[in-house]
């Protein structure tokens, strides 16, 4: 296996993007992916998408992209994990590069929300659980991560203020972001006075609906350092599955196939957990930021909310989580989340951060997250 | 001999009060509890129908009958608010009890006696030995149009009795039906809400066929008022059932114990039925009871039913009608029927 | 709007909860699988799901999908039925002070939803207070 390094990064504003189409999105960040690595070439592009299909009416989407970026006949493939669809891009982009079949791979994220109501996302959304058992019944995910909240509340003695304080530092960093949906602060009070979703989920604990992209450019490490760019390298991969059903998980507040993901990437980036300086995790309810952090082994099982509690995970913590602002505050367009995890990770490492900069970040972290955490993905970035 | 072998009901937990409703469209609200002895009826979830209260009336049924769904011949659902125009209610109810494929099914319509000639072909299809046994349902969830004097009766429930010739719990000894051509009350086809011609409801309809066949099963059996324990009439009301028993010579303590209505409403097919049910749940070896039903259009049928020996095992092995209609029940605003009833304009 | 064969399909399951049950290692699967998840064995025999159980998780849903709207707001929950296996739906007829882990309920057959005003009406089980 060759070492594999990301030579270019390229995410726009996101937000509710009225005036552009999935396609325009895409293209803009991907030549920006482009210009950052300076490459002229692409042997080969992955693109992650949960479901452009229910959103846009529109398939076969790695042709259409591959065609507005001026690359045909450039080999494209669309993976889809549902909101991991952008982590396993990025493995897909990692294993092609690695296994020496591509020197240079662009790895796409994308997702266009906002052409269908609110309802027709939800239901999008919720084609990520079991439609025929869990669907069926009118479960959201939003139902779905507030379960598990219950269950973790029930268990651990998680407050409700815990969770509020998640969304509350996420917007705190994503406050110090320019190109988050919402750059801005906001309260334990806003959270907990705001709109119940599901019980004891406020939407203020739900990341929003959004339109955005992300990409990033690999090739060899070997290439890259004689390209002279600044050289992050992927070390670490791990991919794992559970259960699509949350009924059938043996414990509901716990994160299985997060946990093993991250196992699996930190012993093959031979690191352990307490080594990483940054984290940027799938925070797609503020249950979910409190359940990684004790799946990822950050903090024992069941002390997520305390951790927040205690500014262990706030930017100038101990572990760093979600200095971008997460999910929550960034934006969340499914397929494109777990490519710009990896997008703010690389401008960490590199020390382009500006305000919300981890100061000597070396390492960096993502996890990318399906479902209620049917799929997972972890990958370790480290500077050289 | 042929008989009831088990039964069963259900009704929904909401009600909705006589003043609720009156006070919306400025009625008189003590007038109608004086005269139409009304309280309260009962009102379906948006997620409860004709199907769903048969099938929980019936798994009750099952409960007392103890016998293997699969020897069910026939399932009959009797109502005037079937879900589906086209397609049969019986066959989700013959699934969901595990009664199918072997099974003769059909939906029955007679406004409030669909139930009762259910029962009446059952009962028939066992005593001819064409099935082992027969279930019958009568169940609605009907709509009086919004203002109009039904809306204060229209109510939901459901009743289900299961006939065989072993382990019966009530033996039909006479059966007699008395039927006319008389429109007091009817819904067209794609029509919402029924119509009805008011006080000629009363005479020529609901007591004239009502006296029609509880005179005609008595002449029939032999049988006169007094052999009785207990006796259910319809109940499209509280005040008609008392009326009519008068008129036919039933004291009111035959009759009370299955008069449901003030607090129920009419549930329609499910109506006399639902009586039968409230009865057995009280009735000793040995008790006569006299059922008769009335459904516009119009018609009544009559079933002499005693009570045996097994009724002691199996009253309590399924809720019995009076808690279902006294236990766990919540009151709704006209704002909430509104929204259940699905009388509110809504975007498409 | 699906084609009614992808619920019709569903029936046994949604109707009278029928699951697999392993003959191998006792795994009781709802719905059917082909596979033991447990065991890796790949004969099932027909059993029926415990109707009555404990609830373990759940909330109210105050956004739903627009299939829901009329039901809204909704609780819904997974129990632990009888039998050990864990099963997710709505539970209905129980106000929401009272919704609590431990709560013990029973199956009831109800309407799940329509589709629209024309379409298939969609039934099967949901939680009542036991």
């Amino acid at each position: 296996m060759r070492d594999v390094a990301v030579i270019g990064i390229g995410m726009t504003k996101w937000g509710e993007l009225w005036e552009k189409s999935l396609r325009t999105i895409f293209v803009e960040t991907a030549l920006l992916a482009i210009d950052d690595a300076g490459v002229d070439r692409l042997d080969s592009m992955v693109v992650g998408c949960m479901s452009s299909g229910l959103f846009i009416g529109q398939e076969h989407l790695t042709s259409l992209l591959s065609d507005y970026l001026g690359k045909n006949p450039v080999p494209a493939a669309r993976v889809e994990s549902a909101c991991s669809s952008g982590g396993l891009a990025l493995r897909q982009g990692f294993i092609e590069v690695a296994s020496g079949m591509s020197d240079i791979v662009l790895v796409g994220g994308v997702e266009k929300m906002t052409d269908v109501t609110g309802c027709e996302a939800t239901y999008a959304l919720g084609t990520a659980a079991d439609q025929e058992y869990e669907g069926y019944h009118g479960l959201t995910f939003p139902a779905l991560y507030a379960m598990m909240a219950v269950a973790h509340m029930h268990k651990y003695g998680t407050t409700r203020e815990q969770l509020a304080m998640v969304a509350v530092k996420n917007h705190e960093n994503g406050s110090k972001n320019p190109l988050a949906q919402f750059p801005f602060k906001i309260s334990v009070e806003a959270v907990l006075q705001s709109v119940l979703v599901a019980d004891p989920l406020h939407i203020l604990d739900c990341s929003p609906i959004t339109d955005g992209a992300a990409a990033v450019i690999l090739c060899p490490a070997d290439m890259a350092k004689k390209m002279k760019k600044p050289v992050v390298r992927i070390t670490g991969s791990g991919h794992a599955t559970d259960t699509i059903a949350l009924s059938s998980r043996k414990d509901m507040a716990w994160l299985e196939s997060t946990h093993l993901a991250g196992q699996k990437a930190l012993a093959m980036a031979g690191q352990k957990i307490g080594d990483i300086d940054l984290f940027e995790v799938h925070d797609c309810f503020t249950i979910a930021e409190i359940m990684i952090t004790e799946a990822l082994g950050l903090v024992e099982q069941g002390r997520g909310g305390k951790a927040v509690e205690e500014g262990l995970t706030a930017l100038k913590g101990k572990f760093p989580v979600n200095p971008s602002g997460g999910l929550k505050a960034k934006g969340h367009p499914v397929g494109a989340t777990g490519v710009a995890q990896a997008v703010e990770v690389i401008k960490q490492l590199r020390g382009e951060a500006g305000e919300r900069q981890v100061k000597g970040a070396k390492r960096g972290l993502t996890q990318n997250m399906g479902g209620t955490g049917g799929s997972s993905l972890v990958h370790v970035f480290e500077a050289d | 001999m042929a008989g009831i072998v088990g039964y069963g009901a259900y009704i929904p937990r909401n009600r909705i009060k006589v003043e609720e409703i009156a006070k919306v469209w400025g009625a008189d609200a003590p007038g109608y509890k004086k005269g139409l002895m009304l309280e309260e009826k009962s009102v379906p979830s948006p997620d409860q129908d004709t199907i769903t209260m048969a099938v929980e009336a019936s798994k009750n049924a099952l409960k007392r009958a103890g016998i293997d769904p699969k020897a069910i011949g026939a399932v009959y659902v009797g109502s005037e608010s079937h879900p589906y125009a086209v397609k049969p209610s019986g066959t989700v109810l013959a699934e969901a009890i595990n009664a199918t494929p072997e099974v003769h099914t059909a939906d029955l319509e007679f406004a409030c006696k669909a139930g009762t000639e259910g029962m009446f072909i059952a009962l028939s299809l066992v005593q001819v030995g064409a099935v082992e046994y027969g279930l019958a349902v009568g169940a609605d969830t009907s709509q009086g149009a919004p203002g109009d004097a039904l809306e204060y009766s229209a109510a939901a429930g459901a009743a289900a009795f299961i006939f065989g010739k072993d382990k019966v719990v009530a033996e039909a000894l006479q059966t007699y039906s008395f039927t006319t051509d008389t429109p007091d009350f009817w819904r067209r086809e794609y029509q919402y809400y029924p119509q009805h011609g008011g006080r000629f409801t009363g005479d020529p309809a609901y007591f004239k066929h009502i006296t029609g066949a509880a005179e005609g099963i008595l002449a029939k059996a032999g049988m006169k008022p007094a052999d009785f324990d207990y006796v259910i009439f319809h109940q499209p009301n509280g005040k008609f059932p008392f009326r009519v028993g008068e008129m036919l010579g039933f004291t009111k303590k035959q009759i009370e114990p299955g008069w449901l209505v003030s607090k129920l409403g009419n549930t329609y097919s499910a109506s006399s039925p639902l009586g039968l049910t409230a009865t057995l749940d009280i009735s000793k070896p040995g008790d006569m009871i006299l059922i008769v039903s009335y459904g516009s259009g119009a018609g009544s049928d009559a079933f002499i039913f005693r009570v045996t020996e097994r009724i002691d095992e199996v009253k309590a092995l399924a809720p019995k009608t009076r808690d279902l209609l006294d236990k766990n029940k919540v009151y709704i605003d006209y704002g909430v029927y509104a929204k259940y009833r699905r009388k509110i304009r809504k975007a498409e | 709007m699906p084609n009614p064969s992808k619920y019709w399909r569903e029936i046994p399951q949604r109707y009278r909860l029928e699951a697999g049950k392993c003959t191998k290692c006792g795994f009781i699967a709802f719905p059917p699988r082909l596979v033991c998840p447990q065991c890796g064995n790949r004969k099932f025999e027909k059993t029926k799901l415990a109707d009555s159980g404990t609830i373990l998780t759940f909330t109210i849903i105050r956004v739903p999908p627009h299939q829901f709207e009329d039901q809204a707001p909704y609780a819904v929950g997974i129990a632990e039925l009888d039998d050990g296996v864990r099963l997710t739906a709505q539970i209905v007829d129980c106000d929401s002070g009272v919704l609590k882990i431990g709560m013990r309920v029973r199956i009831e057959f109800r309407k799940i939803y329509e589709e629209g005003a024309a379409g298939v009406i969609y039934y099967g089980y949901k939680f009542v207070p036991a």
